[in-house]
């Protein structure tokens, strides 16, 4: 049996990979100089380590090492790149695109733009969760400056046709950036190849430390950005502050390993993710959200009508994972992105996000099936929903008497 | 083997030992991300209030009070922005001896209509009383005043100027990264005088790097800089960085501990090396202020800071020229300018900073051996320029 509970949350963190920890421990110990030390072997040191683990960075995505600048993470990433090429290209227009299943970072990151005086535009997404090209290339106005779409959802898995959207931006002269936290090690990144400016990156989400993350910004044709964080000078000035030697250590080991193992992983994780989802697509009136092939081996997102959702958490407990509702302060509110899908709200509390990763077994996927074909049919059992659609009854003409 | 005696701890720091312990367990198994609702998510979070306590505790704050950043750089900037985001276009006080992360952020609100005066130092390093006054009669409405100087050292009279601009209405701000764990500090007391914030971080006193903090007076109404999910009550996204959360809070709590002890061992040793800094000639700065415990700032006369600086490396021994936190510059430290020391003068400065911590304490021996290599490597030195003539 496994250990429980099982983690099926590698979308929200993974484990730091114990090669990536093993490779951060000397710069947690004796390797401690500060890398902006120029006087001195121990600065010396912990400078170089940067810079190999910059090159690795860059290699995963086909970049050049001088086109990544470090950051806290990916939230930083987007909000350097957002408020930075707004601010930067703020003469050219005033216009931003964007998704309704775009990240937090992104979206609150627009809305503060919008009270600076920007106009932005949140295009809605097709029921598969993917932006539709042609509503997008309708959208670009004369005075759009910056667009910005994910290359891998974080609660559906899709992937995104930025190759696309690139050459719709490009031939525009629009900035085109992409948050591509979820993707990094789930597909083939080439930076050469796309049409893309900015690109955001994550460490914690690829089996890297949290606290750490990445900007990449195009050097041909160059692209310029307004420094949101100003001290030093560090970074070429596009971000100031103390690099932290131990966790950019760990992000390049991170996304080297990601480089050299991303085929046999993720074909390992696609057996297991399919094997999830045939063992469960016996359970009735179960949803899949998101494009069923234009996403991601590591995700599998379900509704499970006629069950409410936080009993089925708690009944399910011994599984980690996460549901369609964002716990915000106090309420629950159903997922944004499920509701950009058209899903009802009752439909997106009862969703259930399983994302696989590098230490999901085979035990732990057939002890997950086992466990929701038993408690789904319990709470299924005890809803009355459930007896009326069994009974034949439409639910969507039932008149319901307030309370 | 090999061994260089580091004195470079206003730099950065290593890891304390016991920190790192604390930490691992948050690099390996206990790996979750504070805002998932599974058991992963809520040990995460435990740890998490955990150490905003030990944060709070240590600078006698609320934790409520403390908002976590990505280091000192961060926190200084959040302040400046965040706060001034809050209130129309007026004036904004800085020191002139600020570091980069509180002049640089302060500088950028000039282009949103603010105006900013650099509060002068004297000789010493301190701000200058009558004139700090004087910009205070000009009713500012953000002021910010480090702590303690990295470079020299010096420590201000926060308090008493926390209630002259308390006085006129301002908001005051005080960068404490370098007094952290080297002088006592309680947030309950400056915030009574007058602070309402105060930056921290955690790799000049043992902790990783990589995180900060904002000490803030929950009055104050501030701007999150960064978007995204509302982490740190909305004024901070991003997912938390737990392992260095925890590591941050033990620090604090060690460092604040071992404080008194190794005051005395500090300043023993700052004398030893002092009294053998002027035996030898050279010049000192700042020595008649008040200062942090383990900080001597000076310079060899005719000798470039960057060259002695070389040598003194190759022969076993890290410290700093100016200040070592910013990248390459080759201008001469902007705090000594404020001094009124000549450039070239400046450009001589040589800084030592020392530690008393437990895990990587330096002794006497440690001076001795260090005075005698800077006094070989001047006579080297010298006798090339006389060459080079």
């Amino acid at each position: 049996m496994p250990n429980l509970p099982i983690y099926l949350d590698y979308s929200a963190t993974t484990p730091i990979d114990p090669r990536v920890a093993e490779k951060m421990i000397p710069y947690l110990t004796e390797k401690f100089g500060n890398p902006a030390s120029r006087s001195h072997h121990f600065g010396w040191e912990a400078e170089s380590a940067v810079d190999a683990a910059r090159e690795e960075v860059a290699k995963l995505v086909n970049a050049d090492a001088k086109e990544i600048v470090w950051t806290s993470g990916a939230t930083e990433s987007n909000n350097l790149a957002l408020k930075g090429a707004a601010h930067f290209y703020s003469g050219k227009g005033r216009h931003l695109i964007t998704l309704k299943t775009e990240h937090k970072a992104v979206l609150d990151t627009f809305r503060e733009l919008e009270r600076q005086g920007f106009e932005a535009t949140y295009l809605d997404v097709q029921e598969d969760g993917l932006v539709d090209l042609a509503a997008f290339k309708a959208a670009l106005r004369p005075d759009t400056i910056l667009a910005s779409v994910m290359l891998v959802n974080n609660e559906i898995g899709v992937i995104q046709p930025i190759a696309e959207i690139g050459e719709l931006c490009r031939e525009r002269g629009i900035i085109f950036h992409v948050d591509a936290a979820q993707a990094t090690g789930k597909l083939p990144i080439d930076l050469a190849q796309l049409k893309v400016d900015l690109m955001s990156f994550s460490a914690h989400k690829t089996y890297g430390p949290k606290g750490i993350g990445a900007l990449y910004i195009r050097r041909k044709p160059r692209v310029r950005l307004e420094a949101q964080m100003h001290g030093g000078g560090h970074e070429r000035g596009f971000r100031s502050g103390t690099l932290a030697t131990h966790q950019i250590v760990g992000m390049g080991e991170a996304f080297r390993l990601a480089r050299l193992e991303m085929d046999s992983e993720n074909a390992r994780i696609r057996v297991l993710r399919d094997r999830l989802h045939k063992g469960l697509s016996d359970i009735e009136a179960l949803y899949l959200n998101g494009h069923p092939t234009q996403r991601v081996p590591h995700n599998l997102n379900l509704s499970f009508a006629y069950v409410e959702g936080e009993s089925m958490l708690m009944a399910i407990k011994d599984l980690a994972v996460s549901s369609g509702s964002a716990c915000t302060s106090a309420s629950l509110e159903p997922s944004y992105v499920l509701r950009a899908l058209g899903r009802e709200d009752e439909l997106a509390h009862s969703s259930i996000r399983f994302t696989l990763g590098r230490f999901t077994t085979e035990a732990e996927i057939d002890y997950a099936i086992a466990l929701l074909h038993q408690k789904i049919g319990k709470l299924r059992e005890l809803s009355p929903l459930w007896e009326m659609v069994q009974e034949g009854v439409d639910l969507s003409t039932v008149q319901w008497a307030a309370h | 083997m090999f061994n260089p005696v580091y004195f470079d701890h206003n730099a950065s720091s290593p890891l304390d030992p016991a920190v790192l312990c604390a930490m691992l367990p948050y690099l390996s198994e206990q790996f979750g991300n504070a805002s998932s609702r599974h058991e992963y998510g809520r040990a995460a979070r435990r740890a998490l209030d955990e150490a905003r306590e030990q944060v709070a505790q240590a600078v006698g704050a609320q934790p409520s009070e403390i908002v976590f950043t990505s280091g000192g750089s961060e926190a200084n900037n959040l302040f400046i922005k965040g706060v001034s985001a809050t209130y129309k276009p007026g004036l904004l006080a800085v020191s002139a001896i600020e570091h980069p992360c509180v002049i640089k952020p302060a500088e950028q609100l000039l282009k949103r209509g603010w105006m900013l005066r650099q509060l002068p130092v004297d000789r010493s390093g301190r701000v200058e009383p009558n004139q700090y006054q004087a910009v205070m009669a000009q009713r500012p409405q953000l002021v910010s005043v480090m702590y303690a100087n990295n470079e020299t050292g010096v420590l201000q009279a926060v308090e008493t100027l926390a209630s002259a601009a308390k006085a006129v209405g301002a908001v005051f701000h005080t960068d404490a990264v370098q007094a952290l764990g080297k002088v006592a500090l309680d947030f309950r007391q400056l915030n009574a005088a007058g602070v309402q914030a105060m930056s921290l971080s955690a790799h000049k006193i043992g902790g990783p790097k990589g995180i900060g903090a904002l000490v803030l007076d929950k009055r104050l109404s501030l701007e999150a800089q960064i978007a995204g999910g509302g982490h740190e009550r909305g004024l901070r996204s991003g997912t938390e960085n737990i392992a260095a959360i925890v590591g941050f809070g033990l620090a604090c709590q060690r460092a604040t501990e071992q404080l008194s002890a190794q005051a005395q061992h500090l300043l023993t040793l700052r004398q030893q090396l002092e009294s053998g800094l002027d035996k030898l000639g050279m010049i000192l700065f700042s020595q008649d202020a008040e200062r942090l415990p383990n900080t001597v700032y000076f310079a060899c006369p005719d000798i470039e800071g960057e060259t002695l600086v070389a040598q003194l490396d190759r022969a076993g021994f890290a410290v700093a020229s100016g200040a070592a936190c910013s990248s390459a510059n080759p201008e001469p430290s902007h705090v000594l300018r404020a001094m009124g020391v000549a450039a070239e003068q400046a450009r001589g400065a040589v800084r030592i900073s020392l530690s008393g911590q437990a895990h990587c304490a330096n002794n006497a021996a440690q001076i001795e051996q260090f005075l005698s290599t800077l006094s070989a490597t001047r006579l080297k030195l010298q006798r090339l320029n006389a060459m080079a003539v």
